[in-house]
């Protein structure tokens, strides 16, 4: 029997539907998650088969929701709390950052956060600079939460059953160019631990460190540099926090050269903090300082080719990669 | 009357729970005075330099959370600020751990991570004390949306200054507690002061008109009569018990102390006169020392004798946290994830 493809978007629905039958404290909370289902779409049926006192359409106040969230989970309820642009966290800072990261530090560990929230990244939409970015760097900057960055149906699936049972606050991004990419999805009830990198492709001569978006376009400058004679590693680490350091560091000791790729901001960013964990874990191994490719650090402009030369592309990244190789 | 099931503030839960008029109201007495004598040994501890950090005092507002947390079960919920210790102590805490709390020791009740701004303790119900001005308005509302949707019948009381009238997130929250008739009250204690600023420079329009814009249900009450914060906040808790959904509670209270311990020179921001008048005329401890008399519920002398024991009380609390350890600093790293 062939394997069952689902989208991207099928994968997180499935992974809220069956954690919802599994766990009746798990609930939604956002903006147009009922009956709308988001504007992506992600959550059709939902309300349908859990109804409005599960998946709860809320006003458009993300402060509010949000903190609501983080009391709720305190006291017994594992909410999913729905951001439909990831560039809204900006307005549930203080209730991420000061409160659910905290909380069970500060009570000396007596009061737990497991909530979720789940937000987007990613240009070329042509959704503009408010509508556009990619801030999962903020959260992972920050001591009580873990952030979460699938790349593929299949770990988006396995990754958010894992995130709605975790007992802390789990930031969960998701591409919202890839809601469309199919990939195989097992019907089963499986999980993908938090921390566990995953080599989404093998290669000798350089490794494409890839979170979130930038895996298929790695995934696609790998196919690229192949025909150049070049084989290209590419690895996932699917979470920012817990980081998956060893599995980096050892294929950075296996290729000797390596560029790290990721759709936020280039400076301060995710790229900067895994090359300096390569850098110093495999430092005398290395063949070239690793290179980071990020987001330009322009506000994302609207008009569509400026728009597409802000974040690395295939083509881009087959061009350093070459390079770094000598190949070029 | 019995209001056994309704009174869970006995501190350190050494006595039985009260049943007669009297009883309650001695108790609401023992109540204050502890939090008064307590934080008399705050201001101490500060001014001999054995605590860390700042504190802020809740002297003179007594009557709001021990009127408040009388009507409590103890299974309900409280959200506290960072003038918390009142609130902490009326929901139930003992003095002995939050002292070690303050000091920042191991037997603190967040093993000396949180401090003075942050008390939490599950057993009371309390979800923590906040430092970010109205930072709290969101969980407390949180817990009242977990328990109508696991129908426990509990209830949330949110504590906050009238500075955090300024924070949009509170009306975000307003907003959606009454759309979704969550069982929460707010409790905004005005004392009169955000800080160093009269709440009339920051504040425009009236308070109650910021709930009631919500339909919410909003009165105010004189923050210093323990007896009437207590009778208006069991109707309030009743009704959001019953489903009927939030309420506004504006308690005008009054700060004695500064904004915090360090806050001593005060007379650009207000007059010693006008301290002097809410100390001799609104304490509420001696409004209600008054009443207890007038009612025959106790004399001067048993009063007297009363605040003799807690200050004892208080003092061996003092003691014990200030011999107690601090927490190993192996555990530095520990409590940061569940």
């Amino acid at each position: 029997m062939p394997e069952r493809e689902l989208t991207f978007a099928q994968a997180i629905r499935e992974a809220l539907a069956e954690e919802m039958r599994r766990d009746a404290t798990v609930c939604i909370i956002g903006e147009d998650v009922a009956e709308a289902g988001t504007p992506f779409k992600v959550l059709s049926g939902l309300v349908e088969e859990f109804g409005s006192e599960r998946v709860v359409d809320t006003p458009i106040s993300e402060a509010g929701f949000t903190g609501i969230g983080v009391g709720a989970a305190m006291t017994g309820m594992r909410p999913v709390v729905d951001i439909m642009f990831g560039d809204f966290i900006t307005l549930t800072m203080d209730q991420m950052v000061n409160q659910a990261a905290k909380v069970h530090y500060m009570s000396g560990g007596h009061w737990n956060v497991p909530m979720v929230m789940r937000t987007t990244l990613g240009a070329t939409r042509r959704s503009a600079a408010q509508h556009s970015q990619s801030l999962h760097a903020w959260f992972s900057h920050v001591p009580g939460l873990k952030v979460v960055l699938p790349s593929t149906p299949y770990d988006a699936k396995g990754l958010l059953k894992t995130a709605i049972r975790d007992n802390n606050p789990v930031v969960f991004f998701e591409d919202k160019m890839m809601y469309k990419l199919k990939g195989p999805v097992p019907e089963d009830d499986y999980t993908i631990p938090l921390g566990v990198a995953d080599v989404k492709r093998e290669g000798g001569d350089i490794t494409l460190v890839a979170t979130s978006s930038m895996v298929q376009t790695a995934l696609g400058a790998a196919s690229m540099l192949e025909k150049a004679g070049v084989s290209a590693e590419v690895v996932d680490p699917r979470t920012t926090w817990p980081l998956d350091e060893k599995t980096l560091i050892e294929s950075a000791q296996k290729t000797s050269r390596v560029i790290v790729l990721d759709e936020g901001y280039g400076r301060y960013g995710v790229a900067a903090e895994i090359a300096a964990v390569i850098a110093a874990g495999a430092f005398y191994d290395l063949d070239a300082p690793v290179k980071r490719m990020g987001a330009m650090h322009v506000p994302i402009p609207f008009s569509p080719p400026l728009e597409d030369a802000t974040v690395p592309t295939e083509q881009t990244v087959f061009e350093a990669a070459r390079q770094m190789c000598g190949k070029a | 009357m019995s209001v056994t099931a309704s009174n869970p503030g006995d501190l350190a839960a050494r006595s039985a729970a009260p049943v007669t008029e009297q009883q309650k109201w001695l108790h609401a007495y023992r109540q204050m005075v502890s939090i008064r004598l307590f934080e008399e040994q705050v201001n101490e501890l500060y001014i001999r330099a054995l605590m860390p950090g700042l504190a802020h005092l809740y002297s003179g507002e007594e009557a709001v959370a021990v009127g408040i947390c009388e009507a409590l079960r103890r299974d309900d919920y409280i959200t506290s600020t960072h003038r918390g210790h009142g609130h902490c102590l009326a929901k139930g805490a003992s003095p002995d751990r939050m002292f070690a709390e303050l000091l920042g020791k191991e037997a603190g009740y967040c093993r000396g991570k949180g401090g003075s701004m942050h008390i939490a303790d599950p057993a009371t119900g309390n979800l923590g004390a906040n430092a970010i001005v109205g930072g709290s308005v969101g969980i407390a509302t949180g817990a009242a949306f977990a328990a109508k949707r696991l129908r426990t019948d509990r209830v949330a009381v949110c504590f906050f200054g009238e500075g955090a009238l300024g924070q949009g997130s509170l009306y975000e929250v307003m907003n959606l507690a009454q759309l979704w008739k969550l069982p929460v009250i707010y409790v905004c204690e005005n004392n009169l002061y955000n800080e160093y600023t009269h709440f009339s420079e920051t504040t425009a329009g009236t308070i109650l008109a910021r709930a009631t814009a919500f339909g919410i249900e909003a009165t105010s009450v004189d923050g210093q009569d323990v007896r009437k914060v207590n009778e208006v906040a069991s109707r309030l808790i009743q009704r959001a018990r019953k489903g009927e959904g939030p309420s506004f509670l504006q308690a005008d209270t009054y700060r004695f102390s500064g904004h915090h311990v360090g806050d001593i020179s005060r007379e650009y921001y207000r007059s010693k006169q006008e301290e002097s008048l809410w100390k001799t005329e609104r304490d509420p401890i001696k409004l209600h020392a008054a009443w207890l008399i007038a009612q025959r519920f106790a004399d001067s002398a048993s009063l007297d004798k009363t605040a003799a024991e807690i200050r004892n009380e208080m003092i061996a609390a003092v003691k014990f946290a200030v011999e107690a350890p601090y927490p190993s600093v192996k555990e530095v790293d520990q409590h940061v994830y569940a």
